[in-house]
């Protein structure tokens, strides 16, 4: 073999090989999907479409069964949106204030115990959401249970928090220093700057943050199943101090207890479609946030 | 106004003390020529009084003296590293923001100094506004760029629109964007980014503006539009102005000074330090760079 048909065999052989694992992972992707969509298409086969989507009850044990998504859809929204509420507007404060703020040292010592909380396994938050929180929420509230939107709430805003901040940090560190100056130029204060110039700048990071924060919410499981009471019912306007039910939840709970093949199973597997698509839909309005901003920039 | 009139009219005999303090270190050519007559004296925009800078413990500004006089172009010129740049930020308190630099001495905008007790740095900013080597415009629309100085000095909104379009104009810059005031500041050319960075800094009107190097990304036609414009902006403005361009400050400053390791070596009217200049290190570089 010459010189140059060796390297030609290289070249050859890594791109192949490149392409291999491409294709796999492609494989991979659509065999879930194929697989996921599948088993919802088996499910629709016995039960109404639109009874499915517009339900009010999720009683698999019942005569006759009842599969209705919309007390799942509402236990993850109630949670969801409980947690983002409050872990946005401290997340991004939290960043501007490492990142423009805090001395040097300080920020170091904040970065590091942001990445330490990132660390904690969501099992130990719901372990300590049951013990310290749930009664708290429960003696606080006045309520029969402590086991409430809330308190998942809380937790998972504690765990959306460490992605909010680290994601956002780094979007504002990255502003360059020369809009920065820029603006200290025409005479504005850091408050100003900060304000008018560096958040704006930094916005499609900041809502990257955010949305990572918001798939966290809606994919975590463990902790939220700790803590919630995970009953199955649509609450009304009490909803945050009620026990609620989550899609995962409800996944990780009834799937070990299911019968192959029954519709219960494909039940299971179309609320796990359906958690697909909302992922999807997140990052796809993640991607327009940070098209739009592009326009102007 | 007036306040601030009667604190420039410095005598000419401060003047003269203040030379006999630093013993002609500097040589100034301010009594041999007429266009430096004591009434020039009176104008002067920005005055410099041993001035000294550290950053940590390296010292990169020695003992400066140095008077800038109103509605004139200042050239500073020196080799890399000499302080330009540095000596440009005293003058509207940008090496504030370097954490480890300190500065000792005066530096008098309109005969007030600004590293003087309760002085406003925000305020001093406006009076002294400043156009960096790199254009950097703020990534929102033309119009939000120039808009954004008034606005946060409280200007009311009527007049905003006006005065973008003045500043515009006076960049030079109003005929190229006035159908695309929408669009994104970044969508402009090099050069038209850094007028429009001169008109954002016209929009709060300084008395003062400092530019460091701020060709020195552009093609020569750009150049040759900036240049313009800063000569007709010396009419209402006092600009001071970093170059590595030998021809450029002979072309437009009408003084210049010399620095060299931290030192002003020279100062006086640029046609003078370019055809005879009096001290051997600045002819050198002159003659080495320009020759
Ligand atoms: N932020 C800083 N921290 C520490 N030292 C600095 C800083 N900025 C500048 N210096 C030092 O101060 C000296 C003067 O730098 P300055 O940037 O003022 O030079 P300059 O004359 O503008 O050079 P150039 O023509 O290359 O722009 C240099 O020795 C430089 O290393
Ligand atoms: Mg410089």
């Amino acid at each position: 073999m010459t010189k140059h048909s060796l390297r030609d065999f290289r070249e050859n052989f890594m791109k192949s090989l490149f392409l291999i694992g491409g294709i796999g992972t492609l494989l991979i992707l659509l065999l879930i999907f194929a697989f996921l969509f599948a088993e919802s298409f088996n499910f629709f086969k016995t039960y109404d479409f639109w009874d499915f989507l517009t339900g009010t009850e999720w009683k698999p044990g019942a005569s006759p069964e009842m599969f209705g998504l919309l007390p799942l859809l509402a236990g993850t929204a109630a949670v969801t949106v409980g947690a983002i509420i409050p872990a946005v507007p401290v997340g991004i404060l939290s960043a501007v204030y490492i990142s423009e703020l805090a001395g040097p040292k300080t920020a170091d010592i904040l970065k590091f115990a942001v990445e330490l909380s990132a660390g904690i396994p969501s099992v130990v938050l719901g372990f300590f959401g049951m013990i310290h929180l749930v009664p708290r929420i429960q003696s606080v509230f006045d309520l029969t249970t402590g086991q409430t939107a809330l308190t998942g709430s809380i937790i998972l805003a504690i765990m959306a928090l460490p992605t909010i901040i680290s994601v956002s940090e780094d979007a504002i560190s990255s502003v360059p220093a020369a809009l920065k100056q820029g603006s200290f130029a025409l005479g504005s204060n850091h408050w100003q700057t900060i304000y008018k110039v560096i958040l704006p700048a930094a916005v499609s990071g900041i809502s990257a943050a955010v949305i990572l924060g918001i798939g966290r919410a809606v994919g975590e499981t463990m902790a939220v199943m700790m803590v919630t009471g995970n009953m199955a019912i649509i609450p009304g306007s009490d909803i945050f101090l009620s026990s609620v039910r989550t899609v995962t939840a409800t996944i990780a709970l009834e799937m070990g207890e299911v019968a192959k093949g029954t519709e219960h199973y494909y039940a299971l597997f179309t609320i796990g479609a359906v958690l697909f698509v909302i992922t999807i839909g997140i990052n796809k309005i993640a991607e327009a946030v940070k098209r739009k901003h592009k326009q102007v920039t | 106004m007036n306040a601030t009139e009667s604190k420039n009219a410095f005598s000419y005999e401060d003047t003269l003390s203040f030379e006999n303090a630093i013993g002609f270190e500097n040589k100034y050519l301010y009594e041999q020529d007429p266009a430096f007559s004591p009434e020039m004296n009176r104008k002067k925009a920005i005055e410099v009084k041993d001035l000294n800078l550290w950053y940590g413990g390296n010292q990169a500004l020695k003992k400066i003296y140095l008077d800038i006089p109103k509605n004139k172009i200042f050239s500073l010129i020196g080799p890399s590293g000499c302080g330009k740049s540095t000596f440009l930020r005293t003058m509207n308190r940008m090496n504030d923001m370097i954490s480890n630099c300190r500065i000792e001495g005066k530096v008098c905008v309109d005969g007030e100094n600004i590293y003087g007790k309760g002085i406003d740095v925000t305020g001093l900013r406006k009076r002294v506004g400043m156009v960096f080597q790199k254009a950097n415009p703020f990534p929102m629309s033309i119009y939000e760029n120039i808009a954004y100085g008034p606005k946060i000095h409280g200007v009311s909104k009527k007049e905003i629109p006006g005065i973008v379009e003045e500043s515009l104009r006076c960049a030079a810059l109003w005929d190229e964007v006035k159908d695309r005031l929408k669009e994104p500041a970044l969508s402009l050319s090099g050069g038209q980014q850094q007028r429009l960075c001169i008109a954002r800094t016209l929009a709060v009107k300084p008395e003062v503006i400092l530019f460091d190097e701020p060709c020195s990304a552009l093609d020569p036609i750009s150049t040759g539009k900036i240049e313009e414009l800063m000569a007709e902006l010396k009419k209402d403005y006092t600009i001071v102005i970093v170059t590595h361009n030998m021809h450029q400050a002979a072309r437009i400053s009408d003084c210049a000074a010399f620095f060299l390791s931290g030192e002003l070596i020279e100062t006086g009217k640029t046609a003078q330090i370019f055809e005879n200049p009096q001290d051997k290190r600045t002819e050198g570089y002159i003659t080495g760079r320009f020759g």
